[in-house]
């Protein structure tokens, strides 16, 4: 059999299916194998589109995602998908073609070093010597993507092995002697959690990405109510636990609610749940949560005081270490009433500073109202994607989500053009979903050429542009920090979005008034196939409240 | 860890008792014996990884085992400027590494080879020679204007004989960094 076709047959073992990917000349074997290889292939525009929609695919349904490219451009088109998807910790493997061996290292035509160029930008990776080690390299690739913290994974092989005969025999033994996570978490550890959560008087849990990776939402939830805990979620983890909830205090951090960042600046014990105390997060650190002990519940031992000193570590997956921690919570004579005081003071906070917007009064749409309006228009259930920047941030902030795996958003390493084709690989993962991306005028230019894959292929999503004609966060911060000296952050009208999205065989709308912004919405969400509005807001409206960097939570301002 | 409130009773326990673990610094010297597997790119990650987590490694030497696809790197690493944890924990993610010692100094023999040339003439020969038994070195090559001289040792050992030739004019010297093996019957 020819290596490619066992790479078909190892995909499908592990379940694939669909890739997004390019064709090239170093990896033309393996397109070869796709003619009948029985694997759905997505045909991107561009491999960074790829790499995205295969992030989106794995976000949204907590499958590995599979994303192709060839040799050289193809693979550092790649790069910025891989460090997205490490900072994330999203499960994709990545499988380059490479120039043939006899011309590795010689500069040939789209040689690139692609194992240098993303080594420190993966979970691991292959680079293959021999035909034969195909097979259980990618098995190997899948094994470390999907397991213990998930992660980038990049297998590269050279197009002469690629075309190679090999005796293939499946593989169903994966073992690696160096990588063995620890996901059960150690007893003695989680019994003295409990007892120091049984005994805080201003407890908050600190929920992170890494609830939603491990599935773990249903022990959060029965954790928090156990006792009336208040809950706080990073960007990465919204959804995790369902915003309605009367323990939700909102988002913490740089763009969080007061009552969650004063909450941790209060509190006297901060119970983390995979999350890993980011900057966005802790602001100043050594103001940070200065009266409070931790307690860090990780998969990845590293993570546990590498910012912040824990008192409690737990190294284990967050759905395992949760489980054991509501029993052994239970084993506790709890008094509830301890909380009561504590929760006076967030009640406090909660009603007097609610997030808050000035309405219009000139029948301009106001970004914060669009993001409401959206969240009416799709009853609050849409899998909902953004670039990066101000959007992203009031739809974090306004889109209540009520479900893990709804929001899906590149947090790590803000990568702007992500939310396009990563709503094109969640539709793909979830076809039954209503799927929105919500982008900014500029961020949507950087993988716009994405709308094409979803015109030929007919993946239905709908693309909300909240067009300010700003790069919006820069120009806050410009405001903000620079004295108002705008510089190159005006977009001006252009391009046109109506004329652009007709072109590339979608259906495109302008929505310029606040009036009938809803119904409008739910229209253009209800026409079929992929749709791009250009929804105009205020221009110089900024996101609020704000924790200025590197001060501390208790400094927030507007 | 010990505070009240321990494991498997109902009592609950105070957190003022707390203790926070982790970050700190020992401010001395580590040397760190790492098992890796022996495949490519492996001394390149483990570089990587240094160079990007800002980790300064001091020595770094790599040799292979009495195993062929497992190869040792012996790494030494300053304490006060690094969480010695913090440097383990990132480099047992790699999974080319399969073990890490952080070798104790009281229950570790670490030596290190090092080689000075040094431009001696006349009588400035002999008072070397003697130098270099003193430290139990051994002359490797005589020339008419120069000498190269071979010593084993611990870092310190080393460090003293260099201070030592420097007067006479020491045109080079070289240093393999140190390996190290853990005292007793058990393995390192």
């Amino acid at each position: 059999m020819r290596a490619v076709d066992a790479v078909m047959e190892c995909l499908k073992a592990e379940g694939v299916d669909v890739v997004f990917g390019l064709p090239g000349g170093a990896n033309l074997p393996t397109y070869d194998a796709f003619v009948d290889g029985g694997i759905r292939h997505i045909l991107v525009r561009h491999e960074a589109g790829g790499g995205h929609a295969a992030e989106g695919y794995a976000k949204a349904t907590g499958r590995v995602g599979v994303s192709l490219g060839t040799s050289g451009p193809g693979a550092t088109n790649l790069v910025t998908p891989i460090v997205d998807a490490m900072m994330d910790s999203v499960p994709v493997v990545f499988i380059t073609g490479q120039v043939r061996t006899e011309l590795l290292g010689t500069d040939g035509f789209q040689e690139a070093d692609t194992m240098g160029i993303t080594m420190p930008a993966v979970k691991h990776s292959w680079m293959i010597q021999h035909p034969d080690e195909i097979p259980r390299s990618l098995h190997e690739a899948f094994h470390v993507a999907r397991t213990g913290r998930p992660g980038p994974v990049v297998v590269d092989i050279p197009q002469d092995l690629s075309r190679a005969d090999i005796d293939y025999q499946p593989v169903t033994d994966v073992k690696l002697p160096g990588y063995q996570p620890t996901t059960e978490g150690n007893t003695k550890q989680i019994r003295q959690a409990a007892k120091a959560l049984a005994s805080a008087r201003r407890p908050v849990l600190y929920v992170g990405g890494g609830v939603v990776n491990a599935g773990a939402s249903e022990e959060l939830r029965e954790l928090a109510t156990l006792d009336r805990f208040p809950v706080t979620c990073t960007l990465m983890a919204l959804g995790a636990f369902p915003a309605p909830h009367p323990q939700w205090l909102g988002m913490l951090g740089m763009h969080g609610t007061r009552a969650a960042n004063y909450a941790m600046d209060e509190a006297d014990l901060i119970c983390s749940v995979a999350a890993r105390f980011d900057d966005r997060i802790t602001g100043k650190l050594s103001e940070f949560a200065p009266r409070a002990k931790f307690i860090h519940i990780d998969v990845d031992p590293a993570e546990i005081s590498k910012n912040v000193p824990v008192h409690i570590p737990v190294v284990g997956d967050a759905k395992n270490v949760l489980a054991k921690l509501v029993a052994e919570y239970r084993a506790l004579e709890i008094d509830s009433s301890r909380l009561d005081t504590w929760w006076e003071r967030i009640e406090g906070w909660r009603t007097k500073h609610p997030l808050r917007y000035d309405e219009a009064t000139n029948g301009e749409i106001k970004p914060q109202y669009l993001v409401q309006a959206l969240y009416e228009a799709t009853d609050g259930d849409a899998i909902i994607t953004t670039d990066v920047g101000q959007h992203q941030m009031w739809a974090a902030q306004y889109y209540h989500f009520n479900h893990p795996r709804r929001w899906i958003n590149s947090g790590g390493l803000g990568t702007m053009g992500f939310g396009l084709p990563a709503a094109m690989g969640a539709k793909i993962g979830c076809p039954d979903a209503t799927v929105v991306c919500l982008a900014g005028d500029g961020s949507v230019q950087m993988n716009m050429q994405e709308l094409a894959t979803c015109a030929q292929e007919g993946i239905d999503i709908k693309v909300v542009i909240m067009n300010n004609g700003y790069l919006g966060m820069v120009r806050q911060w410009q405001e903000l920090f620079w004295d108002r000296r705008y510089s190159q952050v005006d977009m001006g009208d252009f391009p046109d979005f109506v004329k652009l999205a007709e072109a590339y065989g979608a259906t495109g709308l302008r929505l310029t008034r606040s009036a009938g912004l809803g119904e409008a919405l739910r229209e253009a969400i209800a026409t079929p196939g992929p749709v791009m509005v250009d929804v105009r807001v205020g221009r110089e409206e900024n996101v609020y409240p704000m924790i200025s960097p590197g001060q501390a939570a208790r400094d927030m301002v507007g | 860890m010990s505070v009240v409130g321990e494991p498997g009773t109902k009592e609950l326990l105070s957190l003022e008792e707390l203790e926070a673990a982790g970050g700190l610094r020992t401010g001395r010297k580590h040397i760190l014996s790492i098992l890796v597997e022996d495949k490519p790119g492996v001394l390149t990650r483990i570089a990587g990884l240094f160079a990007r987590r800002g980790f300064n490694i001091h020595t770094l030497t790599v040799g292979p085992t009495d195993d062929l696809s497992i190869s040792r790197i012996t790494l030494t690493v300053d304490g006060a400027l690094h969480p010695i944890d913090q440097v383990t924990k990132q480099l047992h993610k790699l999974i080319n590494v399969l073990k890490i010692r952080d070798l104790e100094p009281d229950d570790t023999v670490a030596r290190e080879l090092a080689l000075f040339k040094v431009a001696v003439e006349g009588t400035q020969r002999a008072e070397v020679m003697q130098i270099c038994e003193i430290f139990r070195g051994k002359v490797v090559d005589v020339g008419r204007r120069s000498i190269i001289l071979e010593v084993t040792g611990t870092t310190d050992k080393v460090a003293a004989f260099e201070a030592m030739l420097r007067p006479f004019g020491l045109i080079e010297m070289m240093r393999t960094g140190e390996i190290a093996i853990s005292r007793g019957r058990g393995e390192t």
